[in-house]
């Protein structure tokens, strides 16, 4: 390890190794740095991606897939369940070896990468900008000179607040998710269960991801509204009992999701915030895998690029290409997550009733939200009120 | 703006996963999450309860009267981030 770099990555999920691989690919010097001691461990993810966004970075390969997913199923608070008609595919990843290879590819474009290495503090010039981050590594209080420092820090940064960019995630965004990985149990391993109700995960949903046929993550996402009455771990609790009664725990997590709109700022003295740090994450789906590596991407190209020209006022061209490429279509999901949030139990109830009633071949999405929208105009008012609020 | 009251918020030794919920929603960038350490910053903590209410597994906890007596873990850096 050097004493300055171009670049100071930390945090070394997807969004922090694709920041890192394509910093280093385009000639800057870089340097990666993840508190734990593992790079993808603990996994704190549901883990199911779509083909067409992993293609972007990836090719898929069976050393870090749990399995590969052709359908998924919507269950009603009453239990009535619809498979819409899906066009691809996905997969359930194994997020601590996907972690590690996207890793690995940073490193093979030249980035350095440290483990147990927890960024503290930023190092500032007399203007107040970032040139560099003050970390425990190895047990030593270690500065590290740099000229951008991108934040990967996950739902738990910091580094965003200490440029003083204001990163709290207000309540009513955060999903509080509590997720286990149980085995010896039957799933159907090319399915994706999602679960909605008031009294599974209410402003949120549960997930059964299926890795293989006799294993699945289990997981489910609240609001922290509800949180305030009863927890994640609860609510999981209750459903594992009732459906997977004995089955075996192979891992238990914790978990925060950011469903916001992504940071009004992203860039701020010469600090970059990318994935759940930068609230990148898909606000209706909470899915932040992909999003994640493509705010990585960007803000990896751009810091180089403002480091080769010697410019660095050009990072705020992250903000611009981010908002362009995902930002603007996450504000329209934020929309969309407001309006499924305020759906009661009987809105899901009945939009599931006039699915089943729908022909499987026009049994999309769009086909299923169409006909809802047929059996029960009120819930286009509910839909509407959000979106002209 | 400093507390006047004493600090209420908890962290129940031993029962955290380290998941960052609460750093998340933290206003006052007040929670120090380590890889396996976890400590309320007492400066800046303003007992708003956001922390208490986001913790997946009922881990941190409020306490009316105060936490004087309960063994909170102690932060390890204080960052420039008010200077």
């Amino acid at each position: 390890m050097k004493e300055a770099y171009d670049i100071v990555v930390v945090g070394a999920g997807p969004a922090g190794s694709n920041s890192a691989r394509y910093a280093a690919s385009a000639g800057v010097s870089v340097l990666m740095l993840e508190k734990d001691r593992d790079v993808g461990y603990p996994v704190r993810c549901g883990e199911a991606v779509s083909h067409e966004g992993l293609i972007q970075f990836i090719e898929p390969d069976s050393k870090f897939i749990g399995s590969t997913i052709t359908k998924f199923r919507l269950v009603s608070p009453d239990g009535k369940s619809v498979v819409p008609r899906l066009d691809g595919k996905g997969y359930v990843l194994e997020r601590r070896i996907f972690d590690y290879e996207l890793a690995k590819i940073a490193a093979k474009e030249g980035a350095e990468v440290v483990t147990k290495a927890y960024a503290y503090d930023l190092l500032r010039n007399e203007k107040g900008e970032a040139v560099g981050v003050r970390a425990l590594i190895k047990d030593q209080e270690t500065e590290i000179r740099s000229k951008v420092v991108i934040a990967a820090d996950g739902v738990e940064s910091r580094v965003g607040k200490w440029a003083g960019i204001d990163t709290t995630c207000h309540i009513k965004d955060m999903e509080s998710c509590a997720q286990v990985t149980l085995s010896g149990i039957e799933v159907e391993d090319d399915t994706l269960d999602f679960y909605f109700g008031d009294n599974v995960a209410p402003g949120g949903y549960l997930w059964v991801f299926p890795k293989g046929k006799d294993t699945a993550n289990v997981g489910l996402g609240i609001s922290v509204e509800a949180a305030k009455k009863k927890s994640a771990i609860k609510f999981l609790e209750k459903f594992v009992e009732k459906k997977f009664p004995n089955a075996a725990v192979l891992t238990r997590i914790a978990g925060g999701v950011p469903c916001a709109k992504t940071s009004a700022t992203v860039v701020k003295n010469n600090v970059m915030l990318v994935g759940d740090a930068a609230r990148q994450v898909n606000p209706t789906s909470g899915a932040g895998i992909i999003s994640g590596m493509i705010g990585g991407m960007i803000a990896g190209q751009v810091a180089a690029e403002a480091v080769k020209m010697n410019k660095l006022s050009h990072l705020t061209e992250y903000e611009k290409r981010w908002h362009k490429r995902l930002g603007w279509r996450h504000e329209v999901f934020y929309k969309i997550r407001e309006a499924v949030n305020s759906f009661s139990d009987d809105t899901f109830n009945s939009i599931a009733e006039s699915a089943q009633k729908l022909p499987e071949n026009k049994r999309t999405l769009g086909g299923i939200f169409r006909a809802a929208l047929w059996n029960r105009p009120s819930m286009l008012l509910e839909v509407a009120r959000v979106f002209v609020s | 703006m400093p507390r006047t009251t004493p600090l209420m918020i908890h962290i129940v030794p031993g029962k955290c996963d380290f998941c960052g919920c609460c750093v998340g929603v933290c206003p006052e960038d007040a929670i120090e999450l380590m890889e396996s350490r976890i400590a309320i910053i007492d400066e800046r903590c303003t007992n708003c309860k956001k922390c208490v209410w986001a913790c997946p597994w009922e881990v941190i906890e409020f306490h009316r009267d105060g936490v004087a007596s309960l063994p909170n873990e102690q932060p390890l850096f204080l960052n420039s981030m008010d200077a």
